[in-house]
């Protein structure tokens, strides 16, 4: 470096430690200081006004908000926040979807424990549950979101390799083969709660794993660590048409979902909470779906178990699912 | 204040002004990077629906390669060690490079992991106060903890070991030899900690490996001096920095000893899938011969072993690892038979079949090899001002009395 490079570097470090000195000195007297706090502030709400700006921009659907920006995780908010938050849930879906909604939180019921039994010798594969899932839980069409698989499997194997997900044909159920419908289990023993790094995902005392969508960072490690493959991701904003909007929502299950974060069944806790049966339970043709409350030993579900043959998948990892098979 | 002031200044400057070739070098790495921010916007505007990634393989190009430079990261403890363990002056010189790559690497990695966010903008979640860290039960909450730690230590260390070399001063032990000790012992936790990240989930049984941690650290230890060589050579030869010959021969040496054992551990993994002859060796089975008519990751992982062997055997052979271009080119094998078995052949393939048996298979997309590509020339970008900055202070260019 040469010597007038040098001066030049020392002249201005001189001029900037200068200016700095003068505003520690201001900030000492009062009226300065005032000035100096009034200066900061509006400096610091007119950044805010141009980052966001700048932040509905870059986002299509002018999506953001400050506000949205400091929303706190489920467990924290006050019943006010949450007011206010469904409230805001409402008012967007009206903008982007052009249909009035209402969004509820159902609780968790005391002395209830939800359990799902699927009858394999019942089930035909008619995929009546998944069509009747997605449009009771608003999943997005384009790309298309399916919360259950069913698993067409050769007779004589529980090798879901084997298994064949997209079966078509002109109709079912079809010789030789017999059919497995999956969704989430419901796992006491969670693997997705447990590796969720910002507890976005839990499970309730009712049984059921529930995601908080708006605060989801969208790290999809859950998707990676659930051994039934329940979860889907948003890879782009839902797409749902406005007739087809189901506008009873809970905040925790089937209202509409931001793009960028993990979604799968929940029970449809805004159903069954009130005593309601799951949609796909009622779409069922066959009646090959029971679902009911395994603390109540007289409910459909305590009974199959105490009666039938009954398996979970995948019990060596245990993970204890909530959901379970049986056969007549 | 106005030294200190002083001081930023001047090596703002030495960071930006330099010969021709560092100005070409910087205007390639910088579009490259521009690239990557524009496929990166176009991404965030549509959502990764603009990747190949699909719920069926959910992680992929980011990831693996997030997962590699964590091991670069930790790769920094190969000079640490000898440097304050076995205070080898030799390696002194260049301990401070080796920290700087190693915050390079873990400032990429946040990068790869934000751009595989589905909410980049929600990352104020993982903070403490204004998130909700699941620690210590989620191992991803123990990834944030310790990245961000190995990058402070990385930031602190150099840099008052930098600053008190450019005001001639001795540095005061107390202030960074614990750190030193730390980052050591830390170097370790980061690669063990990624590891446990994929060992840790019943559901992928690829993964489900107790040796998957140590494979990644001798990984780490077998790429990482390749690296090292490949970045000390390009030192040597454009800067006033001359790395001693017995650098290059200690990191030769740890590559020789490492090498075999990282082919040994994939091996052993080899041996229990194939001998056992299980459902589980669906995803190697895939990965090796393709499955159902899928195949691939068959072309990567094959290569990635010609490469891997190909650099074992010039770095075994002694007239071959004794021709200095033979050497890089070995490193350079080495560093890509590592960088395609950690990507293709680890993260991938623990996605295929998916746990009902799903096979969809997986290969980046346009948007994703730039974004790739953006951070790549970032990270090397960043380097190169970290690298020259630091060179002119340690070769007494640049000092306060100068």
């Amino acid at each position: 470096m040469d010597n007038t490079d040098k001066e030049k570097i020392n002249q201005w470090s001189e001029r900037v430690s200068q200016r700095v000195d003068k505003i520690l000195d201001q900030s000492v007297e009062r009226r300065g200081f005032l000035k100096g706090l009034l200066g900061t502030v509006g400096g610091a709400a007119a950044a805010s006004t141009a980052a966001g700006a700048i932040a509905s921009e870059v986002l299509p659907e002018s999506d953001f908000s400050w506000e949205k920006f400091f929303q706190e995780h489920y467990k924290v908010m006050t019943a006010e926040d949450k007011e206010k938050v469904f409230a805001r849930i409402e008012t967007e879906t009206k903008r982007k979807y052009g249909v009035d909604v209402k969004v509820r939180d159902p609780q968790a019921l005391d002395g209830v424990k939800f359990a799902y039994g699927l009858n394999l010798s019942k089930c035909n594969g008619s995929r009546m549950c998944v069509y009747a899932c997605m449009k009771e839980n608003n999943q997005s069409r384009d790309p298309q979101i399916q919360y259950i698989k069913v698993i067409e499997m050769d007779i004589g194997t529980l090798n879901l390799e084997k298994g064949d997900m997209y079966y078509e044909g002109e109709s079912v159920p079809k010789a030789g083969k017999y059919y497995l419908p999956v969704q989430c289990h419901q796992c006491d023993n969670p693997p997705c709660a447990k590796v969720c790094p910002v507890e976005a995902t839990w499970k309730e005392k009712d049984g059921i794993v529930v995601i908080d969508y708006d605060w989801c960072i969208g790290c999809r490690y859950c998707m990676a660590a659930c051994p039934y493959e329940a979860r889907r991701f948003n890879f782009s904003a839902p797409k749902v048409p406005k007739e087809e909007v189901n506008p009873d929502q809970g905040y925790l299950s089937n209202r509409m979902r931001p793009k960028g974060v993990v979604e799968k069944c929940h029970f449809c806790l805004h159903r069954t909470r009130e005593g309601k049966n799951p949609a796909c339970m009622e779409a069922c043709p066959t009646g090959a779906r029971k679902f009911g409350n395994i603390l109540d030993p007289k409910s459909e579900v305590s009974m199959i178990l105490k009666t039938k043959r009954v398996f979970v998948l995948k019990e060596e990892l245990n993970t204890i699912p909530s959901f379970f098979y049986y056969f007549d | 204040m106005k030294s200190y002031l002083n001081y930023w200044l001047r090596m703002i400057r030495c960071a930006i002004v330099g010969p021709p070739i560092f100005y070409i070098w910087n205007s390639l790495l910088t579009f490259l990077f521009l690239t990557g921010v524009v496929a990166y916007i176009y991404q965030f505007q549509n959502g990764l629906i603009v990747t190949n990634l699909t719920d069926q393989v959910s992680w992929g190009a980011y990831i693996a390669n997030f997962t590699f430079l964590v091991g670069v990261a930790a790769a920094a403890v190969l000079l640490v060690f000898p440097t304050y363990v076995l205070h080898r002056d030799d390696v002194k010189d260049v301990v401070l490079l080796g920290e700087l790559m190693a915050f390079t690497a873990i400032t990429m990695c946040l990068m790869f992991i934000l751009v595989d966010l589905g909410r980049p903008d929600r990352f104020t979640h993982v903070m403490p106060v204004l998130g909700r860290l699941n620690f210590p039960r989620s191992v991803l909450a123990w990834d944030v903890v310790v990245l961000n730690g190995y990058l402070f230590l990385n930031l602190h260390v150099p840099g008052y070991l930098l600053y008190m070399t450019y005001k001639g001063q001795k540095p005061n032990k107390w202030l960074y030899i614990p750190f030193v000790f730390v980052s050591i012992a830390w170097a370790v936790s980061i690669h063990t900690v990624t590891a446990f990240l994929y060992s840790g989930l019943g559901g992928r049984p690829y993964w489900n490996t107790a040796i998957l941690a140590p494979r990644f650290l001798v990984s780490a230890f077998a790429g990482g001096p390749a690296i090292l060589i490949i970045v000390f050579t390009l030192v040597t030869l454009f800067t006033k920095l001359k790395v001693r010959p017995q650098v290059f021969d200690m990191l030769k040496k740890i590559a020789m000893v490492f090498l075999p054992i990282n082919m040994f551990l994939f091996g052993s993994e080899i041996y229990k899938e194939f001998y056992t002859d299980s459902v589980h060796t669906e995803s190697m089975r895939y990965l090796f011969f393709g499955s159902h008519g899928h195949a691939m990751l068959q072309p990567y992982i094959w290569a990635s072993i010609v490469m891997s062997f190909a650099a074992m055997a010039i770095f075994y052979i002694p007239k071959l690892r004794q021709n200095s271009k033979m050497l890089i080119f070995a490193c350079v094998l080495a560093v890509l038979g590592i960088w395609i078995e950690k990507g293709m052949g680890l993260i991938i393939p623990g996605f295929i079949p998916t746990p009902l048996g799903d096979m969809v298979e997986y290969t980046p997309s346009v948007v994703e090899f730039f974004v790739c590509l953006g951070i790549w020339s970032f990270g090397a970008l960043l380097f190169t001002i970290l690298a020259k900055v630091a060179v002119a202070i340690q070769v007494g260019e640049l000092r306060e009395n100068s």
